[in-house]
């Protein structure tokens, strides 16, 4: 089993995210430079959070058009897992790898800062480890986390279970007053139609170890693996 | 033909605009009580080819690849 990360200009969590699935996981895990291509066959893609191309024209814009997404997307296509984070979400969501975008927050100014999700999927590879309604402690860091989509596509998600994560208050409550950005139903996490991308603002790798205060993100990770290992790779995952 | 191709990326009509909103509290205290006011982006491209119509075209495409995200943008084009 191998992951990639991939590490475009202005990729700021591509060392954590290694990190965490290397060192903590235990994955074997390849940093990989976005210029030379996914050269080989991979399991899992982690797009990690950053500012790639500076969010020049809009967050991930730049950086889903380069020839390693085109890589990235026929690895989706065939059923191979992709997790964007955070940069990694809008440039998925910018290569089309999920439905909607990620936009200026509804108050625009950048948060940084530790919020509550409620877990909306346990059956998808990114979340059996999971319980239904589980609410788990993770930190956002962005200025462009508004998720928007027509009402027809959210309507889309929610049937399909393609919700992965809302932001919620500590008991799980889904309010206005817990949504950081002003995402549409508070939707976070975004699912592919077929379940194996996931697109999500907030950052498990910066909760993924006791010493940053919270563990809660590390499931998403182990759940990866552990359907890796359930499955193999790029079988049906729905 | 160069021709100069002027391109407008707007937001949807009923999307929230937060800079906008923002701008719009600022000029308020200012002292100036305005109606409606959006942001829009503004790029200008010289475009070759072999006439306005094509010009026009190239840059249609050049919007739906890369400057606009058709969740949220519509735009316009002029071309001189």
């Amino acid at each position: 089993m191998r992951f990639a990360v991939v590490q475009f200009g202005g990729s700021n969590c591509d060392r954590d995210t290694y990190h965490v699935l290397a060192d903590v996981c235990g994955v074997d895990t390849d940093l990989v430079w976005y210029k030379e291509g996914l050269t080989r066959s991979y399991d899992a893609v982690v797009l990690p959070g950053g500012f790639s191309y500076g969010d020049y024209l809009r967050a991930g814009a730049i950086a889903a058009r380069t020839t390693i997404m085109s890589d990235v997307v026929r690895h989706a296509k065939s059923g191979g897992l992709v997790l964007g984070i955070c940069n990694g979400a809008q440039i998925a969501s910018e290569a089309g790898l999920v439905p909607g975008t990620f936009t200026l927050n509804a108050y625009p100014k950048f948060i940084s800062r530790h919020v509550y999700l409620r877990i909306e999927n346990t059956t998808s590879p990114f979340t059996t480890l999971y319980r239904e309604g589980e609410v788990i402690r993770v930190p956002i860091a962005h200025k462009e986390g508004r998720y928007v989509a027509p009402e027809d596509v959210v309507a889309r998600l929610n049937r399909n279970r393609q919700v992965a994560f809302r932001f919620c208050d500590q008991h799980g409550n889904t309010t206005p007053e817990s949504n950081p950005n002003g995402s549409a139903e508070n939707i976070t996490g975004v699912l592919s139609e077929a379940g194996n991308v996931l697109a999500m603002m907030p950052h498990p790798e910066r909760a993924s170890e006791r010493v940053l205060g919270s563990e809660d993100g590390v499931k998403i990770f182990n759940s990866m693996i552990a359907h890796i290992e359930e499955h193999g790779r790029r079988r049906p995952t729905r | 033909m160069k021709f100069d191709v002027t391109i407008t990326i707007a937001l949807k009509e009923g999307m929230l605009d937060p800079e906008a909103r923002a701008i719009r509290h600022a000029l308020a205290n200012l002292g100036f009580a305005t109606g409606d006011l959006s942001t829009a982006r503004l790029f200008r491209i010289g475009i070759d080819a072999e006439d306005a119509a094509a010009a026009r075209e190239e840059a249609r495409a050049i919007c739906e690849r890369l400057l606009a995200n058709p969740v949220i943008h519509r735009y316009t084009i002029e071309v001189e």
